[in-house]
């Protein structure tokens, strides 16, 4: 269990100040240009040696995605792009940092720009996090007062421009490459790769987009350095995660704690356990809407990190922990991210514009049971067809919590139809 | 150069090529939709997906590029897997109305779904139904029709330089439209008709007329302006149904403008059908004896020098040289092609040629655009231009009425006055001219059609020589003409011969006898009264209005005809149907008329004919084949180049859709024209 002195988000829950004397009270903004003055190299170092992995879902490490960007810019410059777009259903950590530590995500700013050599940086925070939206400019104006950024950003010979920009609400914008195309005034619509953005990225300069949560952790890391964050978690898995508990639990919760902790430890200590009872489980969907749901028997003993959940066939994602508890229809529940994904859907590629449909169309069937049991393994393959086969990841989002369905309720969705059809029969015969 | 293997076979290929050109080079057809060679790359039908070694998922090939020692499986079990994916859901929501869809036989999608589709549908829930939109007289649609290949957008987007079009909405409400419905303000609209690989764009005049495996397909030459697009006639029976462009590198590339498409339904009206001779101040029926007597009888004791002919925009070669060689055995040296009453230097050819050639735009590095607006005069060369500056930023600034060209330009000024400010320096673009080591001096018809014509062409060519553009290698000198018939016609030397009238002294009473073949751009008011006119063309246009004797000729789809575009490409057009009625081939007319007249030309066939055309100019031997022009000579044309006038440069085409005959008669050209030119017009007053 992670103890207090280990935590990051020491603000999580806003109990404190949110401004820059609260922020200074918690350790942030203490001597920055220290971390500064040892150098783009050395920062970028010191992250890969703490095993940071990517924050927003799909778990790239993140000193090495810095490390791509170019060590000497020609006449194009660099720009660091923040993702603040946080929309994946259940998702609401990121939400929590820019409202109640505005200030770690600016410091963070500073610190992964200068080390990417960009004195520019966006942060791209999605439209319906009005007031998120108001604290966070407050604290960029605070900041910039205090003499924090700007020119020689905390008194170091680094110039550093911050710049809030509000999305319009599309889940689609989440994509880095979409949400550059955003940020450009263009439809957002993900671009090809490559050429990845750390090669032509915002406004074809070199450019690299992180999570909130990737840069708000990283001037900690530095102060505390690489071997603290990496002795927490497990190998490969290192650090401290910021998990979003919801659904059928007795007390929603976001929380951090170490990556690597079992799944169930984390509902009961912090969630105060399912609602009726660990054995009242049903299922759980463990990092956001994106990712395959896993049963009871997975959730017994699974743990919460990037790759004991990829071994179990589903994923960390974001660490949005959704609990359903067994008065939940799965196959409902299910349908319903169908409709959501079909609805974000940008429309580009043809197997995730005319699939998601596709899919939404036979769930919607499914769950009155109105189908063949045919159609469970012809929904099966629209999955396959979709998944790896568009310009980004969200035809595999739209794919991977059907194939989690099927994969673990097919008896379920099987008994539906039975009935169904059994009804059918029952009105015939009268 | 990277080494890819592409299913066992091992090809070089440029750094930075793409998969799906290396597959190609290897032989090996890649099926998609939304790639297209000519445009950006959207990566979005992911039709093309391959397999490439050691990646996990199938990459869109179009998108992907080469890495060296790449190994590529176009055929593969995943391969071929994805594609058969991608083609189901492509046609999941995709209407089922191959059998009344006009795309029907040409259609990208029925030929992949043959090679990936399945044999039966497994989607059970409703289609979806797409609004389809109005973009205008030219271009129907049918967007439930439409995959989202946004090829259309992009079309409009990079080539016609008119970003109109656009995607709305997201997902599988996802459409094609122009946000704010309106007409597609571009003369090269009809290409979505063909860079649609479905039937959602299609043509509006051509719908549910025929289907494309029954048409006659013929190669031609196109003469709605001087460029020479090539272009295929598509016809059943005696009808020409559509024109469609054929692939030219050199000229037109895939391209071809809307005149040239859509004017076709002019070909079916107003047509001279049979022969005509005024009686007692009114036209009536003829034979063709009879038609040839009333002109013999007037030739009868009239001295040639009492003689004229006046040829027009459309005629071919052939014809134009059998009516100069008329001429010459009546003794008359009173010929002359430019209607227009443009003074151009026919002593030298580079005088009078686009000399950079089309394809030498691509090569230009700036731009000076004297009286003319290619957009409306070649839009098919206009595209070129901007083509050139999309890929390099060329510079690019204009002497006349400020106009959208689709690309930036520096408006000058209006008038001659800016060539001499050029020439003498003072003009801030002369420095970026004399600073480019390939400029363009491009002039137009609009500078040459007017009084001082030869010294704007005198001063042209000399600031083409001072600014650096006539070097050994490159000849930055060009005319940009607007007849097809122009520039064959001063190769052929159908201009006044020793002593001879031009237009404007044979329409004011110079001459008793007028030949007028298919000259439609004189005012018949200027005729003299006592001229005696014949009229030989293919309609009844503003030369039959005015004719004694009217002789049913052939248009240029109704006849084997040689012509010169403005570059001086030499290039022959096929017959694709009969002419009408009792008309017949221009060339057989005056074969036949020579005869009646005791003076018969030395030719019995079309192959007599074209040798002699290669003796009179042995440019007419060289058949599309165009050397690339230096300049040697720098000796400019007789103007005195400083006699300039001060009036600005008027536009030479004011209506791009009704510029000649055919496009008079064409009901297609003239919605265009309610469409585009009037409200244009309208807004102007």
């Amino acid at each position: 269990m992670l103890g207090d002195k280990d935590r990051i988000f020491t603000n999580l829950y806003g109990l404190q100040d949110w401004r820059l004397k609260g922020a200074r009270a918690r350790g942030d903004w203490d001597n920055t240009a220290a971390i500064l003055a040892r150098g783009r190299d050395a920062i970028v170092e010191e992250i890969k040696a703490s095993g940071l992995r990517g924050r927003g879902g799909a778990g790239f490490p993140t000193g090495m995605k810095w490390s791509f960007m170019p060590k000497q810019p020609d006449v194009r410059p660099s720009y660091l792009v923040v993702n603040a777009d946080e929309s994946e259903p259940g998702t609401c950590k990121d939400r929590d940092i820019i409202r109640h530590d505005p200030h770690k995500l600016i410091e963070g700013c500073l610190v992964a720009s200068f080390a990417m050599g960009a004195h520019a940086c966006y942060i791209y925070i999605r439209g319906e996090f009005y007031n998120e939206a108001r604290h966070l400019q407050a604290a960029i104006d605070e900041a910039y007062e205090a003499g924090l950024i700007g020119k020689k950003a905390c008194g170091s010979d680094w110039d550093f421009d911050l710049y809030l920009h509000r999305g319009a609400g599309a889940y689609i914008c989440g994509e880095e490459t979409a949400l550059l195309e955003s940020l450009e005034g263009k439809k957002g619509m993900p671009r090809l790769k490559p050429p990845f953005p750390a090669a032509v990225g915002l406004y074809g300069c070199p450019t690299t987009v992180n999570n909130v949560e990737s840069i708000a952790v990283t001037p900690t890391i530095m102060r505390r350095g690489a071997a603290w964050f990496s002795a927490l978690g497990r190998p490969k898995n290192t650090g401290t995660k910021l998990f979003c508990i919801s659904g059928h639990v007795n007390k929603p919760c976001n929380v951090e704690e170490e990556l690597g902790i079992p799944l169930r430890e984390l509902i009961d200590r912090y969630a105060g356990g399912v609602r009726g009872g660990w054995d009242n489980l049903l299922a759980v969907i463990p990092g956001g809407s994106s990712v395959p749901v896993l049963p009871k028997e997975i959730c017994d003993t699974v743990l919460m990190d990037f790759d004991s959940l990829r071994d179990v066939k589903s994923g960390l994602g974001t660490a949005a922990v959704i609990v359903m508890d067994k008065s939940t229809d799965i196959i409902k529940a299910i349908a319903r991210l169908s409709r959501f994904y079909k609805h974000e859907s940008c429309g580009q590629c043809t197997p995730c514009r005319e699939g998601t449909g596709w899919m939404m169309r036979v769930m919607d069937r499914l769950v009155e049971g109105r189908a063949e049991s045919a159609e469970i393994d012809i929904l099966e393959q629209v999955t396959r067809q979709v998944e790896g086969h568009t310009i980004c990841a969200l035809g595999d989002a739209a794919a991977w919590p059907i194939q989690g369905l099927i994969r673990h309720f097919r008896p379920e969705i099987e008994a539906r139809i039975a009935a169904f059809q059994a009804r059918g029969l029952k009105l015939a015969a009268e | 150069m990277a080494k890819v293997t592409v299913d066992g076979i091992e090809v070089e290929v440029p750094n930075g090529a793409s998969v799906l050109q290396a597959a190609e080079l290897a032989g090996r057809e890649i099926p998609r939709f939304c790639y297209h060679d000519r445009l950006s790359v959207a990566g979005n039908c992911r039709m093309c997906l391959v397999e490439v070694e050691k990646s996990p998922k199938p990459v869109a090939s179009c998108a992907f590029p080469v890495a060296d020692g790449m190994v590529v499986k176009t055929d593969s079990p995943m391969v071929r897997q994805a594609r058969r994916g991608v083609m189901e859901f492509l046609l999941i929501n995709h209407p089922l109305d191959c059998p009344i869809c006009d795309q029907g036989g040409e259609c990208d999608l029925q030929d992949q779904s043959m090679a990936y589709g399945m044999d039966h549908s497994r989607y059970r829930e409703a289609k979806r139904a797409v609004r389809d939109k109005n973009l205008g007289p030219l271009v129907k649609t049918v967007m439930t029709r439409c995959i989202q290949c946004t090829r259309c957008v992009r079309f409009a987007a990079e080539i016609a330089g008119v970003p109109e079009l656009g995607a709305t909405a997201r997902g599988e409400n996802m459409e094609i439209g122009t946000y704010v419905e309106r007409a597609l303000s571009s003369e090269l609209s009809g290409n979505l008709i063909d860079i649609c690989p479905v039937g959602a764009l299609t043509s509006k005049p051509y719908a549910f007329v025929a289907r494309s495996w029954e048409l006659k397909k013929t190669d031609a030459i196109d003469v709605f302006d001087a460029v020479g697009c090539n272009i295929r006639i598509d016809s059943r029976g005696p009808e020409v149904l559509r024109i469609l462009p054929r692939l030219n590198e050199d000229v037109n590339e895939e391209w071809l403008a809307d005149k040239s498409r859509f004017a076709v339904d002019g070909l079916k009206r107003r047509r001279l059908d049979r022969p005509w001779v005024r009686r007692g101040g009114k036209l009536e029926p003829a034979s063709w004896d009879q038609a040839f007597d009333a002109i013999a009888a007037r030739l009868h004791g009239l001295d040639g020098a009492r003689i004229g002919a006046i040829v027009g925009d459309l005629c071919d070669a052939e014809s134009m040289l059998a009516l100069k060689e008329l001429m010459a055995a009546l003794g008359s040296a009173n010929l002359d092609a430019r209607q227009d009453g443009a003074q151009l230097d026919a002593t030298r050819r580079e005088f009078y040629l686009f000399n950079t050639t089309i394809a030498g735009i691509e090569e230009a590095d700036a731009i000076l655009i004297v009286g003319a607006n290619p957009r409306r005069e070649a839009p098919v060369l206009n595209a070129r231009i901007r083509k050139r500056w999309l890929a390099a930023g060329v510079s690019v600034a204009a002497i006349g009425a400020p106009a959208d060209l689709t690309y930036p330009v520096r408006w000058l000024g209006a008038g001659p006055d800016v060539l001499a400010a050029l020439r003498a320096g003072s003009e801030g673009f002369a420095a970026t001219l004399r600073a480019a080591k390939k400029p363009m001096v491009i002039l137009g018809e609009g500078a040459l059609r007017r009084a001082d014509g030869a010294a704007i062409l005198a001063a042209a060519w000399m600031l083409a020589a001072e600014i650096g553009a006539l070097s050994a290698d490159w000849h930055g000198f060009n005319v940009l003409h607007n007849a097809a018939a122009r520039v064959g016609a001063l190769d052929l030397g159908f201009l006044p011969g020793p002593g001879g009238k031009d237009v404007a002294a044979m329409l004011e009473g110079g001459v008793d006898l007028l030949w007028l073949l298919g000259a439609d751009e004189i005012d018949g008011a200027r005729i003299g009264a006592q001229t005696f006119v014949v009229y030989q063309g293919h309609h009844g246009d503003r030369g039959a209005a005015r004719a004694d004797v009217i002789l049913p000729g052939a248009a240029y789809t109704e006849k084997n005809g040689t012509y010169v575009n403005t570059e001086g490409r030499v290039q022959r057009g096929e017959f694709a149907v009969f002419p009408p009625g009792e008309a017949r081939e221009d060339w057989r007319i005056l074969r036949a008329f020579s005869a009646r007249v005791g003076h018969p030309l030395p030719y019995d066939d079309l192959d007599a004919l074209r040798r002699r055309m290669a003796e009179v100019n042995a440019v007419f031997a060289r058949i599309d084949d165009l050397p690339r022009r230096g300049a040697v000579d720098l000796s400019p044309p007789a103007g005195d180049p400083a006699a300039l006038l001060s009036t600005p440069f008027a536009p030479a085409v004011v209506n791009y859709y009704q510029t000649d005959p055919i496009s008079r008669a064409s009901p297609t050209m003239a919605s265009c024209t309610a469409t585009f030119h009037q409200p244009l017009a309208q807004a102007a007053e």
